[in-house]
């Protein structure tokens, strides 16, 4: 469903991504692991295209999105959750929600259905739905992010580390929506340091070093490989 | 104390005026980050638009509403076609494009319209009586027309759908675009929004002084003081600072020459920039 | 290595050919030629002088009319106060009143970044034109100021006036040692320091520079050169008139940086010479309203080559 082919993506004159090819099938839980700076949220953005890939495809649903702009990545179809969450410090929860709600081709009832899933499903969001987004904490901005881009109906949702600064107790939440999201049928693609949580929730694993991807497996085959594990992470 | 209160009023009136036009600036600089050094020839194109509206239909409202519609027009083919190939660059390109367009347009402006002032007239002519003092009932009106297209921009900004999208895009415009929002038309829209206002503020200045080519530069470079005076895009901000510079303004020129009043607005800046450089309106940031 | 020295040497024999045509101009051209070949030179040395902080350091000006102004009427202080009128004097004085102005606004501006600089620039400039325009008894108000042309000599031993030959090769002169004197500025480790802050401010100040006294500097140098401009403006024309201190010359100035090729200091100087050659050839046409093509062409340049005309030599110009 959604495909990376030898992709090769620069910052500027520095190359960040050597040939990197992942392939995420419908429904599917997909890892990506890896140490800091390997090139994993470098993979996201491109797939979002935030930036451009040099060299190489990313292929979703028939869709060659070479040089899509980020607005129609979205718009077709995949959701993403950055690094620092990014909402809109200014803007209320709600506004927040509704900047994917708001789209074409959604009638107000399934909009207000839509909205009223999330509540249940994030009930804190619904408590402060009328208060600015700067003002949540760590953990709530999380849920607000993937909320947010669960309001896209997405059919493959990009997560770049939620559990990052989180409580531990939190990170038992995250794992929840994983789960919630994985029963209704959206793809992920989750870039993690948290290799437990990750090998407890992923179908598949792809590992990355240095801009390529070295390993790619099942993850339950991954859970028993502590060679592996220990080679490219470090743990 | 006459000319006191006439200056309070003049001051009043003409920050409302500077802060339509600062506003559109302020709005084009937060969600684009581009400075628009073509904005005060947008002022100018407005008032000419005015002058032959006002030809056309014979009355002043409609003949308003046109020209901030045509101006709206042609700004929005000019970002296109002008601005939106600078955008991802340095800055200094932005400010280099548009300070191009200004030079173009002024001259444009000039080649078509010939450098002796046209009269825009004012639809009103009578006097307000205000104590024991005569004020132009234009003026008050001027005022507040300004003040209510300021009123109307704040809430479609902050209720409604696409208000909602341009608060988005002028906060974090790649989260935006994954949102689905489509950022380069937020941009059109915005900058064509912010042309339209200065066209506004254009026609309805016009009738009080001539209106020539050169007419936009000196508000122009007021109104980046008042950005920067009032917080680069903090939209209250600029507001307060409009009328406060310009009610300064005012006044010094009781005491100096117009000519020479102006320097108050530089002053400001300076003073801003050594003491308070996020802007003398913007409360501390956390 | 030998590569390098051939390249060297090719930059040396053109810069001799320009040098050697730049001085048999005036004996050849007719007047009107002859005096435009003149005024490039002089603002090419005012668009070479902001190039060291647009090109160099990365920070777009618009206060260089205030610069040059100040330059112009120092010069026309010392002409007008001092009998007989002498040029050294009158350099002096330019020199002293364009870096004077330059400390000021360099103390105020350079503490801000990008689009603060340039509008805090521009500020400035209209500040001292408001208050030339307006102090008529002392600055000749919006008449400017006319004096007599000062000859070359030093006083009480010769003095010889200038013919417009003369004058040109004096600017040549004086344009040419300006020229290899920023050079030799730009190339050595002080321009490395400005360069880097072009590319990469924030790093510069983490390895520990002082970014804003180097910036303070480079525009004390980027105004002294201007206010040297001023001053050759005055001296070839004979008077000095507010005109030159309008924000309107800062932003031609900055065309010329652009036109020309930001970041090679002689990029500017064809800059200046395209824009003045495109403006005669309009004007023909167009009369006044030549600033609309070329107002043009310069926005499209912005776009489509943002180098300039010598941008692609840049790499060579600099070595």
């Amino acid at each position: 469903m959604l495909a990376l082919h030898d992709v090769h993506t620069y910052y500027g004159k520095s190359h960040v991504l050597h040939g990197v090819s992942i392939e995420v099938g419908p429904g599917e839980v997909v890892g990506l692991l890896g140490r800091n700076g390997v090139g994993k949220s470098t993979t996201l953005k491109t797939i979002m295209g935030i930036v451009r890939p040099a060299q190489g495809r990313v292929v979703f649903e028939d869709h060659d999105m070479g040089g899509m702009p980020p607005y129609r990545v979205a718009r077709i179809g995949i959701g993403y959750v950055p690094e620092d969450r990014r909402i809109f410090r200014l803007l209320t929860v709600l506004e927040n929600l509704r900047t994917g709600l708001d789209r074409q081709g959604v009638t107000d009832a399934r909009r207000e259905a839509l909205l009223e899933k999330i509540y249940v499903n994030f009930p804190v969001l619904r408590e402060r739905r009328h208060q600015a987004g700067g003002t949540l904490s760590g953990g709530e901005q999380q849920m607000l992010a993937i909320a947010r881009a669960m309001m896209l109906e997405p059919k493959v949702i990009l997560l770049d580390e939620p559990t990052e600064g989180l409580m531990p107790r939190m990170v038992g939440q995250i794992h929840e929506i994983i789960r919630v999201l994985h029963g209704e049928g959206v793809a992920i693609l989750l870039v993690e340091q948290n290799v437990p949580l990750t090998l407890e929730v992923s179908n598949r694993v792809y590992i990355m070093e240095k801009g390529v991807v070295r390993h790619h497996a099942p993850a339950a085959e991954l859970r028993a490989d502590h060679a592996v594990i220990h080679q490219y992470l470090g743990i | 104390m006459d000319a006191f209160l006439i200056q309070t009023l003049n001051g009043v009136v003409n920050g409302l005026i500077l802060a339509l036009v600062a506003s559109g600036l302020t709005l084009i600089f937060g969600i684009m980050d581009v400075v628009n050094f073509a904005h005060g020839e947008l002022f100018m194109l407005g008032a000419y638009a005015g002058v032959i509206w006002l030809a056309v239909t014979g009355n002043f409202w409609v003949a308003l509403l046109a020209a901030a519609v045509t101006i709206a027009a042609l700004s929005a083919v000019l970002q296109v076609v002008a601005l939106r190939p600078l955008l991802g660059r340095d800055p200094l390109y932005t400010i280099l494009g548009t300070f191009g367009i200004s030079l173009v347009l002024q001259n444009y402006a000039l080649w078509q319209f010939g450098p002796v002032p046209r009269k825009l007239t004012e639809p009103l002519t009578s006097h307000f009586r205000f104590f024991y003092l005569e004020y132009p009932y234009y003026r008050i009106v001027m005022a507040l027309l300004s003040a209510a297209i300021i009123g109307a921009l704040w809430a479609f900004l902050k209720y409604g759908k696409y208000g909602i999208w341009i608060r988005a895009t002028t906060q974090d415009r790649v989260m935006a675009a994954a949102m689905g929002i489509p950022v380069p038309i937020v941009h059109t829209v915005v900058f064509a929004i912010g042309a339209s206002m200065a066209a506004a503020s254009g026609v309805l200045f016009g009738p009080l002084v001539g209106v020539t080519h050169a007419m936009g530069a000196d508000w122009v470079l007021k109104a980046f003081v008042v950005v920067v005076v009032g917080g680069m895009g903090n939209l209250a901000g600029s507001i307060l600072a409009s009328i406060f510079i310009s009610l300064l303004e005012a006044y010094a020129s009781l005491i100096v020459s117009p000519a020479q009043a102006v320097i108050v607005a530089f002053i400001a800046l300076i003073v801003t920039l050594l003491v308070r450089p996020t802007g003398l309106f913007v409360p501390t940031p956390k | 290595m030998p590569a390098a020295r051939t390249d060297n040497r090719g930059y040396w024999i053109g810069f001799a050919v320009v040098l050697a045509l730049l001085f048999v101009a005036p004996l050849v051209l007719p007047e009107f030629w002859r005096r435009f070949t003149t005024e490039i030179l002089i603002w090419g040395l005012l668009a070479m002088s902001s190039d060291i902080l647009i090109g160099y350091t990365g920070m777009v000006s618009f206060g260089h009319s205030a610069f040059f102004g100040l330059g112009m009427y120092g010069a026309a202080a010392a002409l007008l106060t001092v009998r007989p009128p002498n040029l050294w004097l009158a350099l002096a004085y330019g020199l002293v009143a364009a870096a004077v102005v330059a400390a000021f606004v360099a103390y105020f501006s350079t503490r801000l970044r990008d689009i603060y600089f340039a509008i805090t620039t521009l500020v400035f400039s209209q500040i001292f034109y408001v208050i030339i325009f307006t102090w008529t008894e002392v600055t000749g108000g919006e008449n400017g100021l006319t004096f007599r042309q000062p000859a070359l000599g030093v006083p009480g031993l010769f003095a010889i006036p200038f013919t417009p030959v003369t004058l040109h090769w004096f600017v040549v002169a004086i344009v040419t040692i300006s020229y290899l004197l920023l050079r030799r500025i730009t190339q050595s480790p002080f321009g490395m320091v400005l360069q880097s802050i072009r590319e990469n401010e924030p790093r510069t100040r983490a390895i520990g520079y002082a970014v804003e006294r180097y910036k303070i500097v480079a525009v004390m140098l980027s105004g002294v050169f201007a206010g040297l401009a001023g001053v050759l403006y005055a001296v070839q024309n004979k008077f000095a008139a507010p005109d030159f201190v309008f924000f309107l010359i800062s932003g031609e100035v900055v065309i010329f940086n652009v036109l020309g090729g930001m970041g090679t200091l002689v990029g500017p100087i064809a800059g200046a010479a395209f824009f003045l050659i495109l403006r005669e050839t309009f004007s023909r046409f167009w009369t006044e309203f030549y600033l609309i093509p070329v107002g043009v062409i310069f926005t499209l340049m912005v776009i489509f080559v943002p180098q300039g005309l010598l941008g692609f030599a840049r790499r060579a110009l600099n070595r």
